[in-house]
């Protein structure tokens, strides 16, 4: 398990563990703060027929919450995590094969889709699926007094005026997903891309630090 | 193979292609990439229309009569009907002095053949998340206006928005449906008789809704990693490689910008689509007015 402080852009705390279960052919966990996502990826297996895409990889992704039944609104974050998920994997490299992602939401304390985005990304590194780039999620939320906070905590998107949620891609570190909740300007939708570009970049750097350390124990 | 749609008369230009029908639906059922690229390099779509066009928006108010408020909207060829029936409740406990708006998309297999019977599917259920959140973000109704008796007694609004022909950019038909729909809707009065403490609605005497904004959004799709199109037909959609849809209000606020993965898109670009998203919002809120007057005028 590794911790990494947080300085400048504040983000809380967060952490990440890869592989931590057996079955699923790559799997992590991440953890901001006290919101803490569970990642296991499968495939690329066999697909249904009705599903089989031609020319790619059919990837389903399914979250799970804490207590109850998957609603409407776990629907509405699926789809954002599989849009950008395809994105960024090379999916035509694997046709007519399923592959699955499925999110487990441990504890959910604010900014829950951007830590279910970086247990995804995390969870396809570990499966090494072929992708063209990373991608991490943040949030922010702007308080009524017009102050942009990154990676809320639940308490501080509750008070909030307006929500993002973005995904990052690490290439160009340009907006592969948005999510908005409350109405705001469109200078503070800029504002809040251009906080979230570069914490995006502490994202990437802990990344690159936690594949190294990871692969330099076992070469 | 790779080949460029051109036509035997040597015209690049696919608007006066047109004598050549069955070679341009070849390569339109082909290679449908291809056949939207040749269009896009000319500036143009396959229907005639610029990059930036919108489809032509047609609008019917009070088509249900039966409802509490209705409208039916038609864009090019998407059509959406949305109902609104309101409901006596029990106000939450959280919220004693709040009433409360139910969306709900329902996508049935007459609009398209992608759509199977049974429980909804993934994207009827991300459009009604959808439109509920714009509802909430924009606040075009304040749930304060719908409580008769604090903590006892509330309007709830079902807004049952149904989609009967389905050609891209449903999200768009469904939010102007919803808010012609509303500004549609006349709530019967409620008094409480003070003896039996039970609820007297009185049909004949009704009320208008207080519309507070008027969001209306405009979606976007992006081709071939760079290309910005507006208003996608449903070919369009399932070829780009990304949606986009940003929902502004009368004081260009934004409300929703929605865009749930696919390729990325640079700051411009999303500048260049809230402009556009303003104008139309322009645009629709004149149509809405309009409508509505010659309902009224009408009676």
């Amino acid at each position: 398990m590794e911790v990494y402080g947080s300085s400048g852009v504040s983000l809380r705390e967060f952490g990440c563990e890869q592989s931590l279960l057996s079955r699923p052919d790559g799997s992590a966990s991440f953890i901001q703060g006290d919101t803490s996502v569970l990642a296991g990826v499968y495939g690329p297996a066999e697909v249904k027929v009705s599903k089989e895409i031609y020319d790619r990889a059919t990837l389903e992704v399914l979250m799970q919450p804490k207590v109850g039944l998957p609603s409407v609104r776990e629907r509405s974050q699926e789809q954002c995590v599989r849009e950008t998920c395809e994105a960024s994997l090379l999916l035509s490299l694997h046709p007519r094969s399923s592959l699955t992602l499925i999110l487990q939401v441990l504890h959910d304390d604010g900014s829950l889709l951007s830590c279910s985005l970086n247990a995804a990304c995390m969870a396809l590194m570990d499966a090494g699926l072929p992708m063209s780039c990373l991608f991490c999620g943040v949030t922010c939320a702007i308080d009524t007094e017009g102050r942009i906070i990154t990676d809320p905590t639940a308490a501080q998107e509750k008070e909030s005026r307006a929500l993002m949620t973005f995904a990052i891609d690490s290439k160009e570190h340009r907006v592969l997903m948005s999510a908005t909740k409350g109405s705001f300007s469109v200078n503070e939708l800029q504002q809040c891309i251009a906080v979230s570009q570069s914490a995006s970049e502490k994202i990437f750097q802990f990344y690159r630090d936690s594949v190294r350390r990871r692969y330099s124990k076992t070469l | 193979m790779r080949y460029k749609v051109k036509c035997v008369c040597d015209s690049f230009n696919p608007r006066k292609c047109l004598s050549f029908p069955l070679f341009l639906h070849t390569v339109r059922t082909a290679e449908p990439l291809e056949y939207h690229r040749s269009y896009l390099k000319e500036n143009c779509r396959h229907d005639g229309r610029e990059l930036s066009e919108f489809r032509t928006t047609t609008l019917n108010i009070g088509s249900i009569s039966t409802a509490d408020g209705s409208a039916l909207v038609k864009l090019g060829n998407t059509t959406v009907i949305c109902g609104i029936k309101a409901e006596l409740a029990n106000p939450t406990v959280e919220a004693p002095g709040k009433g409360y708006i139910v969306p709900n998309v329902d996508l049935p297999p007459l609009c398209s053949s992608r759509f199977r019977p049974g429980p909804p599917g993934e994207q009827a259920q991300a459009a009604s998340q959808f439109i509920a959140d714009v509802i909430e973000s924009s606040e075009v109704i304040q749930t304060e206006d719908l409580c008769i008796d604090r903590g006892k007694l509330c309007w709830v609004l079902y807004c049952d928005l149904m989609c009967l022909d389905y050609d891209g950019n449903l999200l768009d038909a469904c939010i102007i449906a919803l808010l012609a729909a509303l500004k549609n809707t006349k709530l019967p009065e409620v008094t409480i008789n003070t003896e039996t403490c039970s609820p007297e609605v009185n049909l004949e005497k009704r009320r208008e809704l207080h519309v507070h904004k008027h969001p209306v959004g405009a979606s976007f799709c992006i081709f071939d990693n760079s290309i910005l199109i507006v208003d996608p037909m449903s070919e369009e959609e399932s070829l780009c490689t990304a949606h986009l849809t940003v929902v502004t209000d009368e004081e260009e606020r934004l409300c929703a910008v929605h865009k749930p993965g696919g390729t990325s898109l640079s700051g411009e670009k999303l500048q260049e689509c809230i402009t556009r998203a303003a104008t139309r919002q322009r645009e629709i809120q004149k149509l809405i007015d309009k409508v509505i007057n010659s309902v009224k005028a009408a009676q």
